[in-house]
C-alpha cells in the first residue's frame, strides 16, 4: 500500500530533519550533516554504497528547501548554501515536480519478460502468439528479444504457466496524462511540465521516492517571523495530525500564525455560489456543469480536456474564498494554505491572494522542528465559522452533498462523481464534454477518495473518513430547517 | 487473564512517521488475538528525542519496544509475546 511505506517515510524524515535544523542555533552545520546522519559510516546502504545514498539524500534536501534537482549547477554547493538562499526568497518558487535522477533506478523499458517459471513446453503457445517473432528459446526456456518485442502482451496471455510477466514502470503507470516518460539517453524519467497536472500520483507511486515536489516549508518558516501569517486549514485536516482541530489551532498559533481559518468556511461559500451558478446554467439550457475546486482537475482541463472548459464552474474555490476574506480583513496578511494537495501550489501561483501552500507532511515536520506536540495543546476555536456542507468537501461526494443541500428545490440534480482521475476516466470525461453526459452536475476529484487521500496527507484515508463523518454529524448545517409547521398553520 | 498491552505512540513525530496508519491495528488483527490485547494510543513516549532507540514511529508490545514500527512488525511481536505467555 502506498500510503505508508519506506519511500514515503524517507521523504517525511528529510522534511523533519530540515525543519529541526531550522530551529537550532546553527542550522548550517546540522543541514550539511543530514546525509551523514542518515547514512553513517558502515551502515547498510540501500543502493550500491553509502556514498551514493548520501548523494541522493543531499538532492532530497534540495527539494525540501524548494530547489529543483535539475537546476543544480555546482555539485559542491552545500545544503546550507541552498538553505541560506531559500531563507532569502521573498516569493514562493514556481511549483514543479522534480525527478531526483540519481534516485531514479531507471526501471527497465522492456515491459514483458519471461521468467524462470518457463518450462520450455512443447506447445510453445507464446511463440505462436507472438506476432513479431520476438520469442526465442535458449537453454530450454523462452526469452523475449527486446529489439523485436512491441509490448503487446499476447505471449503473457498465451502462457499456461504464467511464466511471462509484465513489468510496469510505476510512475508512468500512475500518470493519467502521459507526462512522465523515459529519457532514452539516460534511461531516467523526465517530466514534461506542459503535460503535468501536478496530481502527485507519480510522486506517491515511485518505489524509489525519486520524484519530489518543491517544498515551501522554509519560505513559510521565514514568513512566520514577520508576525503576519494566517493559516488556512483545508477541510481535510481530520486525522492528518494527532489531536483534534481545536488543538491543532493552538499548535498553529504556537508556531507563529496570528489567525487560523478553516477553509471549510470558504467551502460553504463555494457551495452557495456553485449551486446558484448551476441552477442558472441549467435554466439557460446548458447540458451539465462540473465542480472547480480540485486544482489537478483544473490543470487536466487546461492541458488535456479543452472541450470540458465551457462546462467547468466559474465559482472560486474554497481556498480562493477564504484567502479573499483574510485579505479583506488585513491586506498585509501572509496567507498560507495548509492541505493535502500539491496541485494547490499551482492554483496559489495563479491567485495573488494566496502566498504559500504547505502539505500536511510539511506542517507536521514544522511542528516536530518547533517541538510542538499537538496532543499537549489546549483547545482554541478557529477564527472562522464553518458548516457541515463546507467541511464535507474533504471527501469524494461531499461537494455533491453540499450542492444538493443548497440548490433550489425545484431543480432536479442528477449528480455524477469522478472519484479519481485515471486514463479511463479521462476518456470518459472527453465523451461527456464532446458528446453526451447522463448527469447534469459532475463532481471531479483527482484523488480517489477525495482530498483526504491526497498526496500530501499524513493520516490514513480510512480513519480520516471515519473521523470526518463523525465531525460532520456534529457540525451545524448552513441550510435552515424548512419551516413546515409554520406553513401548516396558515391553512 | 492479563491482556497484552500494545502502546502506539502518537506524539507528533511518531504520528507523522506512520503511527497514523498503525492505528488501524485493530482492523488487521485476527479477532482471536484481538481479544487478548489492549491497544492504547499514547502521548509522546520520548524515544524520538533520545539517541539509540532507532527511528519513529515507536510501538511497545508490553515492555518490548519496536522502532520504525510497521503493522507487520507489530503483528509479529504480538504473536511472539502471546506465544510466550501461553507457555
Amino acid at each position: 500500500m502506498f500510503y505508508d511505506n519506506n519511500a514515503n517515510r524517507l521523504r517525511k524524515e528529510i522534511l523533519m530533519r530540515v525543519a529541526r535544523a531550522h530551529f537550532t542555533k546553527e542550522p548550517a552545520d546540522m543541514l550539511d550533516r543530514i546525509p551523514m546522519a542518515m547514512r553513517p559510516k558502515r551502515s547498510e546502504p540501500s543502493r550500491c554504497c553509502i556514498h551514493k545514498d548520501r548523494a541522493v539524500l543531499k538532492y532530497r534536501c534540495m527539494a525540501a528547501l524548494g530547489f529543483s534537482v535539475e537546476d543544480e549547477t555546482d555539485e559542491l554547493k552545500p545544503i546550507s548554501a541552498y538553505y541560506a538562499e531559500a531563507a532569502r526568497r521573498t516569493k514562493a518558487v514556481a511549483p514543479a515536480l522534480t525527478v531526483i535522477d540519481e534516485a531514479c533506478s531507471a526501471c527497465v523499458t522492456s515491459r514483458y519478460s519471461a521468467t524462470n517459471a518457463c518450462r520450455g513446453c512443447i506447445a510453445r503457445s507464446c511463440e505462436s502468439a507472438c506476432p513479431k517473432d520476438a520469442i526465442e528459446f535458449r537453454d530450454g526456456q523462452a526469452r523475449l528479444n527486446p529489439d523485436k518485442c512491441v509490448n503487446c502482451g499476447l505471449c503473457m496471455k498465451a502462457c499456461p504457466y504464467h511464466a511471462i510477466i509484465r513489468i510496469p514502470i510505476p510512475c508512468e503507470e500512475a500518470c493519467p496524462v502521459g507526462a512522465i516518460t523515459k529519457d532514452e539517453a539516460t534511461g531516467r524519467e523526465t517530466i514534461d511540465h506542459d503535460k503535468c497536472t501536478y496530481c502527485g500520483k507519480c510522486l506517491r507511486e515511485c518505489p524509489f521516492a525519486a520524484i519530489s515536489d518543491l517544498s515551501q516549508m522554509i519560505d513559510v518558516l521565514q514568513a512566520l517571523k514577520g508576525g503576519k501569517a494566517v493559516a488556512l486549514v483545508a477541510p481535510s485536516a481530520a486525522r492528518q495530525l494527532p489531536g483534534s482541530l481545536p488543538q491543532l489551532v493552538t499548535a498553529l498559533k504556537q508556531l507563529g500564525f496570528t489567525h487560523v481559518v478553516e477553509v471549510a468556511e470558504g467551502a460553504d461559500e463555494t457551495a452557495r455560489h456553485e449551486s446558484e451558478e448551476w441552477a442558472e446554467k441549467m435554466g439557460a439550457g446548458e447540458r451539465f456543469m462540473t465542480t472547480s475546486c480540485c486544482p489537478a482537475y483544473i490543470e487536466t482541463v487546461e492541458k488535456h480536456l479543452p472541450g470540458m472548459k465551457p462546462f467547468v464552474s466559474h465559482t472560486p474555490t474554497p481556498m480562493g474564498f477564504s484567502a479573499a476574506k483574510v485579505r479583506r480583513a488585513d491586506p498585509e496578511s501572509v496567507t498560507v494554505f495548509i492541505g493535502p494537495c500539491i496541485a494547490k501550489r499551482v492554483e496559489a501561483a495563479k491567485n495573488p491572494e494566496v502566498d504559500y501552500v504547505l502539505t500536511f507532511e510539511e506542517l507536521g515536520a514544522m511542528l516536530v522542528g518547533a517541538r510542538i506536540d499537538v496532543l499537549e495543546c489546549t483547545d482554541s476555536p478557529a477564527d472562522s465559522f464553518a458548516h457541515r456542507e463546507g467541511r464535507g468537501f474533504a471527501a469524494s461526494g461531499g461537494v455533491t452533498r453540499a450542492i444538493q443541500a443548497t440548490a433550489p428545490a425545484k431543480a432536479a440534480l442528477k449528480p455524477l462523481l469522478v472519484d479519481g482521475i485515471d486514463r479511463k476516466m479521462l476518456s470518459q470525461m472527453r465523451v461527456w464534454a464532446n458528446k453526451s453526459c447522463s448527469g447534469n452536475f459532475v463532481e471531479v476529484m483527482s484523488c480517489t477518495g477525495g482530498c483526504i487521500a491526497g498526496p500530501g496527507t499524513v493520516g490514513n484515508p480510512n480513519t480520516a473518513r471515519k473521523q470526518l463523518d463523525s465531525s460532520l454529524e456534529k457540525s451545524p448545517s448552513m441550510v435552515a430547517a424548512p419551516l413546515i409547521e409554520a406553513s401548516c398553520g396558515t391553512d | 487473564m492479563k491482556k497484552t498491552t500494545v502502546t502506539i505512540c502518537t506524539g507528533t513525530t511518531c504520528y507523522i512517521m506512520g503511527a497514523s496508519h498503525l492505528q488501524r491495528l485493530d482492523e488487521v488483527l485476527d479477532p482471536a488475538l484481538l481479544e487478548q490485547v489492549e491497544i492504547v494510543g499514547s502521548r509522546c513516549l520520548g524515544y524520538c528525542d533520545a539517541n539509540g532507540h532507532g527511528k519513529a514511529p515507536f510501538v511497545k508490545v508490553d515492555d518490548q519496544l519496536i522502532a520504525d514500527a510497521t503493522l507487520d512488525k507489530v503483528l509479529a511481536q504480538i504473536r511472539k509475546t502471546l506465544a510466550k505467555g501461553a507457555l
